[in-house]
């Protein structure tokens, strides 16, 4: 047995990166389960090529997936991991500057040949000339030791392989102390039809664990305590499951049933995949020809009463522009998911970006206004889901849902909802009328028109693209009814700020310096201010989710503060729009468009700076 | 039981029901003047409720007609209006869904929309006003305009090979496909009729005169003195006969249709019946291949199949789930997968 000493660490950072075809990112999500079953907060943040399997061995081909757990309240996937696991030679020259000096470093020497060693680019042997000497190193013939497990199983040699990832895991396991119970019952449910399959793959995973426990190389052993989040039930979810499930939830909430019209597009398309399971609860999907059908199919869904939901990425955002504005026109609940990635044209189709703020705000023709709900977390994704949904279908105006490429795909605990106690959504289809129907005769709160529905006798009437006349909906080409139709369409938005939540503060109310965030730059500005509060630093922080209209406060919040700094994956969107807004303020922008997340030390010394 | 009925209900609708207090702006002399008041009194020989009936539209002349018909309709935008009546017919499949479009609306700007609502066999009725011109952009010349027509964006003759609607039906496997004109509004009325009644995706080319920027194109065929002449008219059934004394038939030579005089056909085995359900498309597309003024133009119904709708499969599909699962639980659903509890106050090693 090992005599390594066992430590208590309050996080850990893991990085397990290697080929397209390693299964690193199955590798990370085993590792992220068993974490969140055991009761840690974690974060992860996986980063892969848009290439299905780039050659073998070279850079662009290299996948990787980062996880942070922990022991308290975690916010990101961590600035830099604390342990790297190399499966290959490019894995680690891709990774091993994110790592931290001291850091631990676990290779497969397997996979250090000369011609692997070539293709990565390495002039030499990393292993052999110095170039790890600030990191502790582990090297390990994982594929030889793997090969070894498996000498006895049916398997060819080509699959037993493929379950070196699992030894790499096993290992990992051992390392920080986690069960091995969870991705054992995984493997048995994945491979139910295929026992071989399943066999090898446990005997790979507890290779590793031994392995780590007998070959006493192993520098440390480490715990990390359950986190002491909010007590309730929890699962693990990506941004793009809380998307899926919010709109199930949605439907639920309002007695509806969901079109969901999509075209396959990164890093949209998962949430198709969860909802085209969705059959049995009201949920039709419909894969269109292309984006522009997949919102006129939500669209029409929508003229014949059902929620029309179409989600995709800037370049399809381009495509349906037209279409959002016939939405805006009829005034037809459509909601439109937009999970951004890196851009312009297909720019970084599996990487993060806050690119389309202004594209959504202002990529259509004329003045035409049109909500924005972003999320700042894979879990809140859920939350504002359904926010999105029900503005939609109270105001009856389509609706953006911003999210992006890191929170589609990173995970997190969700503290899982009453759904009892969810507000339900009370939607009304006018029946009969006094005299002719007139589909453009607005609530007097909301300035919504009435949703009549095809199928509905004595309600027909006609809606279309042209100007319409205030009440009757005729065409009109009235230049003083098309004045108060763009100003009402305008005012209508302007009213959804009497229907949400007032922002708050985190920190004073008043002071030097504010920190005004959207979207998924919420984690590491909030990790990074409450650490500097910490530190008794004067910084306070905000984040918006609504980002049209804003909320009511947010002048008179951002008119405390002498700074405003704005941290945005983009060039200054939010910062444009603040500027026109909102007068006498100073604001300072900072941007980064890397097709990464912000690291928490970037907002810490920006911050600094201004302080 | 039910008992016979002596004398059929009377019809719940007129003409009139179904015309809308919007004025019609269309020129004086359109031939959209002549579709709109066939689908009208069509409309009201049938019993479907008037509430069921959904027009939408794209961009266009033709594009207007739903303004004009006192039914639930929705002007879209240019060459989408097939992905909207698809939303809204996979929603709602008890509507009759009705797309008006043009040659530039359906051919031009929406070519891809209107292949993958023909492919699907959405049970949707697409009528295409076809008159091989754009009118509201004022005379330019279109996908079906003829090469080497001049107009003003072509004033030294278009040099685009023209697309043939019925050849891009039938290529997408619409299940039913027909041709009219708007000059005769008989046979219109029964083509539109057949195109309603069909289960299935209904493509209707209606050959329609422009009278500003392309006056009687089809003047030559559809004209009432060489009509009969110059249009052969589809019957199920019935033999390729034409020509005012009907003196004419159609045969093969070879793989190609022929005109050959009736008198000197020795077996009547020799001239090509008419099959609208054949359910292999040669045969339609053959017919789509005679033009004027080599051969009569087919009017009438080409094709007129039967399979699965896309709407019908997608309902199938989900009343299958629902009776293999039951109907969702959403505190089921969610939590579905590894879920955890942290308890109050809990401390401990993990």
């Amino acid at each position: 047995m090992s005599k390594v000493q066992t430590k208590e660490i309050e996080a850990v950072t893991i990085r397990f990166a290697g080929d397209s075809g390693d299964g690193m990112q199955l590798t990370g999500d085993q590792f992220t389960d068993t974490s969140a079953l055991m009761g840690n907060d974690i974060a992860t943040f996986p980063d892969f090529p848009a290439e299905i399997r780039a050659p073998a061995g070279t850079l662009p081909g290299v996948s990787s997936f980062q996880i942070q757990f922990s022991e308290h309240e975690i916010f990101t996937a961590g600035d830099s991991p604390d342990v790297l696991v190399a499966m290959n030679p490019a894995a680690l020259k891709v990774n091993l500057t994110d790592l931290v000096k001291g850091g631990l470093v676990v290779v497969n020497t397997d996979s250090f040949t000369e011609e692997n060693l070539k293709k990565a680019g390495w002039k030499s042997n990393p292993l052999q000339e110095g170039t790890l000497k600030d990191y502790a190193v582990l090297e390990i013939p994982i594929s030889t030791l793997n090969a070894n497990a498996l000498k006895d199983s049916p398997i060819k040699p080509t699959e037993a392989e493929r379950c070196k990832n699992f030894f790499a895991l096993g290992l990992m396991f051992w390392m920080y102390d986690r069960k091995l119970e969870f991705t054992v019952k995984w493997i048995e449910e994945k491979f139910t039809k295929k026992p071989e399959l399943i066999q090898a793959n446990v005997t790979a995973l507890k290779a590793g664990y031994h392995y780590g426990d007998i070959s006493e190389t192993i520098p440390g052993r480490y715990v990390i305590r359950k986190a002491r989040l909010a007590p309730g039930t929890y699962r693990k979810i990506t941004g793009n499951e809380a998307i899926a499930l919010g709109i199930v939830t949605a439907a639920h909430l309002s007695g509806k049933q969901v079109l969901y019209g999509s075209y396959p597009i990164t890093p949209a398309s998962s949430i198709l995949h969860e909802l085209a399971l969705r059959k049995n609860f009201g949920i039709k999907t419909f894969q269109a020809e292309d984006e522009i059908a997949a919102c006129g199919s939500a669209l029409g869904a929508a003229f014949g009463g059902h929620i029309g939901i179409t989600a995709t990425s800037g370049p399809g955002i381009c495509l349906k522009s037209e279409m959002i504005n016939l939405a805006v026109m009829v005034e037809l609940p459509l909601i439109i998911i937009d999970v951004q990635r890196g851009g312009p044209s297909t720019g970084l189709p599996t990487k993060t970006e806050q690119g389309d703020l202004l594209q959504v705000m202002f990529g259509r023709n004329s003045d035409s206004p049109v909500p924005v709900i972003a999320a700042s977390t894979p879990a809140n994704c859920y939350d504002f889901m359904i926010e999105a949904i029900r503005i939609a279908v109270t105001y009856m105006t389509p609706v953006f849902f911003l999210s992006d490429g890191y929170l589609a795909n990173a995970a997190e605990p969700w503290y899982l909802p009453d759904v009892a106690k969810l507000p339900k959504m009370q939607i009304q289809h006018p029946q009969s009328s006094d005299g002719p129907f007139l589909p453009y005769v607005r609530n007097e709160q909301t300035l919504a028109r009435p949703w009549a529905i095809p199928g509905t006798s004595g309600m027909e009437h006609r809606i279309g693209g042209l100007e319409k006349a205030d009440r009757t909906g005729n065409v009109s080409y009235d230049p003083a009814n098309h004045h108060k139709m763009v100003a009402l369409r305008r005012e209508k938005v302007n009213r959804i700020a009497h229907s949400i939540p007032l922002m708050e503060v985190l920190g004073p109310k008043k002071g030097k310096l504010l920190v005004l965030g959207w979207g998924s730059t919420y984690g590491p500005i909030h990790a990074a201010v409450t650490e500097l509060q910490k530190e008794g630093k004067e910084v306070s922080a905000c984040h918006l989710h609504y980002m049209n209209p804003f909320p009511k406060n947010l002048p008179e919040i951002v008119k405390c503060f002498e700074t405003i700094l704005i941290p945005e994956n983009n060039m200054g969107q939010l910062l444009l729009l603040i500027r026109g807004t909102i007068e006498g303020i100073h604001t300072v922008g900072f941007h980064r468009v890397t097709g990464q997340p912000f690291k928490i030390r970037e907002i810490r010394e920006k911050i600094e700076e201004l302080l | 039981m039910t008992t016979l009925q002596e004398t059929p209900l009377p019809l719940p609708y007129t003409k009139e029901d179904f015309v809308s207090g919007q004025d019609v702006r269309w020129c004086p002399g359109c031939g959209d003047y002549a579709i709109l008041s066939v689908m009208q009194r069509m409309l009201a020989q049938l019993r479907i409720p008037r509430e069921n009936h959904v027009f939408i539209s794209g961009i266009g002349c033709s594009s207007r007609f739903p303004y004009y018909m006192n039914t639930y309709g929705f002007h879209t935008i240019h060459g989408r209006a097939p992905t909207i009546a698809t939303g809204l017919k996979c929603v709602r499949p008890e509507l009759t869904v009705w797309v008006v479009t043009g040659d530039g609306d359906g051919l031009s700007i929406g070519g891809n929309h209107l292949i993958h609502a023909m492919r699907r066999n959405t049970d949707l009725k697409i009528i295409l006003v076809n008159n091989q011109i754009y009118g509201l952009t004022k005379g330019q010349y279109s996908p079906t305009s003829e090469i080497g027509k001049i107009t003003k964006s072509s004033p030294s003759g278009s040099i685009d090979y023209p697309i043939h609607p019925l050849c891009v039906a039938i290529a997408a496997e619409a299940t039913f496909i027909a041709r009219t004109v708007d000059m005769d509004p008989r046979h219109m009325g029964m083509v539109l009729q057949r195109a309603c009644e069909h289960k299935g995706v209904s493509f209707v080319e209606i050959y329609q005169n422009c009278i500003i920027y392309n006056k009687d194109t089809f003047q030559p065929i559809a004209g009432r003195e060489s009509r009969e002449d110059r249009i052969l008219y589809l019957e199920h059934g019935k033999p390729l006969i034409f020509g005012k004394k009907r003196d004419k038939a159609i045969r093969l030579n070879g793989p190609n249709p022929e005109i050959v005089n009736l008198a000197d056909v020795k077996d009547s085995k020799e001239i090509l019946v008419h099959k609208e359900d054949d359910p292999l498309p040669n045969y339609a597309y053959l017919l789509t291949q005679m033009e004027y003024p080599q051969m009569p133009v087919p009017f009438g119904i080409f094709r007129c199949i039967q399979k699965p709708t896309y709407d019908q499969m997608m309902d199938d599909q989900i009343k299958a789930e629902v009776k293999k699962k039951g109907p969702g639980k959403l505190e089921d659903l969610l939590h579905a997968g590894s879920i955890w509890q942290i308890e109050e106050h809990e401390e401990g090693v993990s």
